[in-house]
């Protein structure tokens, strides 16, 4: 084989590096939309979009519901960041199927926010955030355009209500929760939560709909819930977020 | 699939210095794969010892000759240096063209000694091949070798040579241009390794560096060594280990310990004057930036930019990532460690100073987790129906049935159901590190679940359920 000039073999081998970078197992193939579990298709019209942004909450199961939300783009390989969100349990994340290994968590100080979440947004798939107190709608904006350039999804964890000026594109909340497993006495323990989940939106996702789930179900991961649910012995304690 | 597999013979033993230098008076190319494990190709030795078999029964003479009586010594021959190295283990000879079909049987675990798994990519495969059901070589090579590059990248390529009998990459280069050599003259002569090996740090360094910027690897680094007497070392080392520079430098100082610290024949009577690291047997580099795992994939090296930017802008500690340790609580099990300790990538390590992962852990609550972990847990406040304070008993029951639980101060919430307490006495032989503690899930009226926690007399909130 006969040894080419330095410079030119570097050429080539750039050129190839370059082809390398294009010719690459087709898992992260650009596209429209994020995989997504199955059982929030139906939340979801347009799946999980590029570039759009999605509120999750408030309310009791939110942290579980945006976890749910990125379980299935994070197996498939992309990467999650989490923006201020103080005390993400992620033993509870890695139950529900999130790949601990693409995970990313930063906590800045309340004056770097918006510049860690833009940065985010340029390098992960999916980003959590959730703003020190209310966000300034000048922030939101910015971040919205941003994560719709990068084609990265931005999931604001609703704080208190009206925390995120600017209306997502999809929203999501836990409508009604019911755990099952104590069995009274102390006996039993926490073992699967069903909720229903309201989601709406703008656009094609404006009609409100509602799905059953289970977050988590008998195997720590999110499942839709068909009939009635599991006659488990305790609690039926119903309720409704009221708005 | 192009590429040749060099008949080889791969020898165990202990004391390999000792055996390397006896091994010369056999072939002038003894390689280091490791510490205990030498290689070198059979061809010209072969022939000479007239055949395969005698050339076995002439090493193992040879390397027992040098050893103290009774000590093991197992040879290997086959096509290839991983199947040799298998072979090794079994002290077999394996027919020329046969590797493959003696691969075949051996379990994927067998990666793990893939010596020229420069970054351990394919020994990081090993788990997910179980899990896709590839359970033995054979399987693996199976699958076509499209595929598997097509699932793993590069990773995959390399894996469908080595299950097919082949080495691990082809030789890309034959002759290795002289620029590559790095050397340096010792002034004054170094008595002792570690001084030298010192200065194999800045050789190391630059030898990488040389490499990869024209985007090469090398299989094999010579690191070769020369007293101010004249007395001179040479050993080629298969370059195994993923961490590059440091990894060449460890080298340099076990060649250098066999050479100088064994009081042996071959001992030199001068400090080392000259050290030379020369690369061999070239190949390209396939994308080992950035410390990653498996070759770098497009969204992992976005990722890895959008963490050293941060770090820029925050500080090294302020980017995190998951690490899986021992424990009871949700707190425990998993923490968050500074991005720049881990290879980015990798399987969740478990921390190494922790108590291990997986092992038993009596007081553990089971799954679920609670989804929200604070960091600081909140005071919280049970109490039972008549309003008095509920607390858990020696015998690891509660007073009475919890009625009622405020949190950090906030209002008065109605307890629906609640499971528990599990106890848990940690450390009890140490008078500091001891806690007593129980913990016990509630639910409230509104749909909220809790992980409480009694220590000392008081209830915080250890996780919730969210």
């Amino acid at each position: 084989m006969v040894l080419a000039p330095s410079s030119e073999r570097t050429d080539a081998l750039d050129a190839l590096r370059r082809a390398g970078a294009v010719v690459r197992p087709t898992v992260l193939a650009r596209q429209q939309a994020l995989p997504v579990a199955p059982a929030l298709a139906s939340l979801l019209p347009e799946g999980l979009r590029r570039g759009g942004t999605v509120a999750v909450g408030p309310g009791a199961g939110t942290v579980s519901l945006a976890v749910a939300l990125a379980v299935e783009a994070s197996v498939a390989g992309s990467w999650v960041g989490a923006v201020g969100v103080r005390g993400l349990g992620l033993a509870a994340a890695a139950e529900l199927g999130l790949c601990l290994e693409r995970t990313v968590v930063v906590d800045p100080p309340p004056a770097s926010w918006a510049e860690v979440v833009a940065a985010l947004l340029d390098a992960v798939d999916i980003v959590w955030a959730r703003p020190p107190g209310r966000a300034r709608p000048g922030d939101a904006r910015r971040l919205t355009a941003r994560a719709r350039e990068r084609g990265a999804v931005l999931v604001h964890l609703g704080g208190s209500r009206g925390a995120w000026p600017q209306p997502a594109d999809v929203w999501l909340r836990v409508a009604s929760s019911v755990w099952e497993g104590p069995a009274g006495g102390g006996a039993g323990r926490l073992t699967a939560r069903r909720v229903e989940v309201v989601a709406g939106g703008r656009g094609a996702a404006a009609r409100e709909r509602r799905a059953a789930l289970w977050l988590p179900g008998h195997d720590g991961r999110l499942a839709t819930a068909t009939g009635q649910g599991s006659a488990g012995a305790g609690l039926s304690a119903r309720w409704s977020v009221a708005g | 699939m192009a590429g040749e597999a060099v008949r080889t013979l791969v020898v165990w033993c202990p004391d390999w210095p000792v055996v390397a230098a006896a091994l010369e008076a056999v072939t002038p190319r003894v390689e280091v794969v490791r510490p205990g494990t030498l290689a070198f190709p059979t061809r010209g030795p072969a022939r000479l010892a007239g055949g395969d078999e005698g050339l076995v029964a002439r090493v193992a003479t040879v390397a027992r000759a040098a050893l103290p009586p009774a000590t093991a010594v197992t040879v290997g021959v086959a096509d290839g240096l991983f199947a040799a190295t298998l072979a090794a283990r079994r002290g077999l000879v394996v027919v020329p063209g046969g590797s493959a079909d003696f691969l075949a049987s051996w379990p994927v675990g067998a990666l793990d000694h893939a010596p020229d798994d420069l970054d351990g990519a394919v020994a990081g495969l090993v788990p997910l091949l179980r899990r896709l059901g590839l359970r033995r070589l054979g399987d693996v090579a199976a699958v076509p070798a499209a595929d598997l590059v097509g699932r793993f990248g590069l990773a995959g390529g390399r894996l469908a040579r080595l299950t097919r009998g082949f080495d691990e990459r082809p030789p890309l280069l034959r002759e290795v241009p002289p620029e590559l050599t790095v050397e340096a003259t010792l002034e004054p002569p170094a008595e002792r390794v570690e001084t030298a090996a010192f200065v194999a740090r800045t050789l190391a360094a630059e030898l990488d560096d040389r490499l990869s910027r024209r985007g090469l690897a090398c299989a094999r680094v010579s690191i070769e060594a020369e007293t101010e007497h004249g007395e001179s070392l040479a050993r080629l080392w298969r370059h195994a280990g993923g961490l590059g520079p440091a990894a060449l430098v460890d080298r340099v100082r076990w060649q250098l310990d066999g050479w100088l610290n064994r009081s042996w024949a071959g001992r030199p009577t001068g400090g080392i004057a000259v050290l030379r690291l020369v690369p061999d047997q070239l190949v390209a580099a396939d994308g080992r930036q950035l410390g990653f795992w498996g070759g770098a994939r497009e969204a992992d090296e976005r990722a890895a930019r959008g963490v050293a930017r941060l770090q820029g802008m925050l500080g090294p500690d302020a980017v995190l990532v998951p690490e899986r340790r021992g424990g009871r609580g949700p707190g425990e099990q998993v923490g968050l460690v500074p991005a720049h300790t881990v290879r980015l990538g990798a399987e969740v390590a478990v921390a190494p100073s922790a108590r291990p992962a997986a092992g038993p852990w009596p007081g553990r609550v089971p799954t679920p987790s609670p989804a929200a972990v604070p960091e600081e847990a909140p005071r919280a406040e049970l109490v039972d129906a008549s309003g008095a304070p509920v607390g858990v008993g020696a015998r690891a029951e509660v007073s009475a049935a919890p009625a009622r639980l405020s949190v950090d101060g906030g209002a008065w919430a109605e307890v629906v159901a609640w499971a528990g307490p599990w106890p848990c006495e940690e450390r009890w032989w140490d008078s500091d590190g001891a806690r007593r503690r129980a913990r016990l899930q509630v639910v409230t009226a509104a749909g909220d679940a809790h992980l409480l926690v009694r220590e000392s007399g008081t209830w915080t909130v250890e996780g919730t359920y969210d």
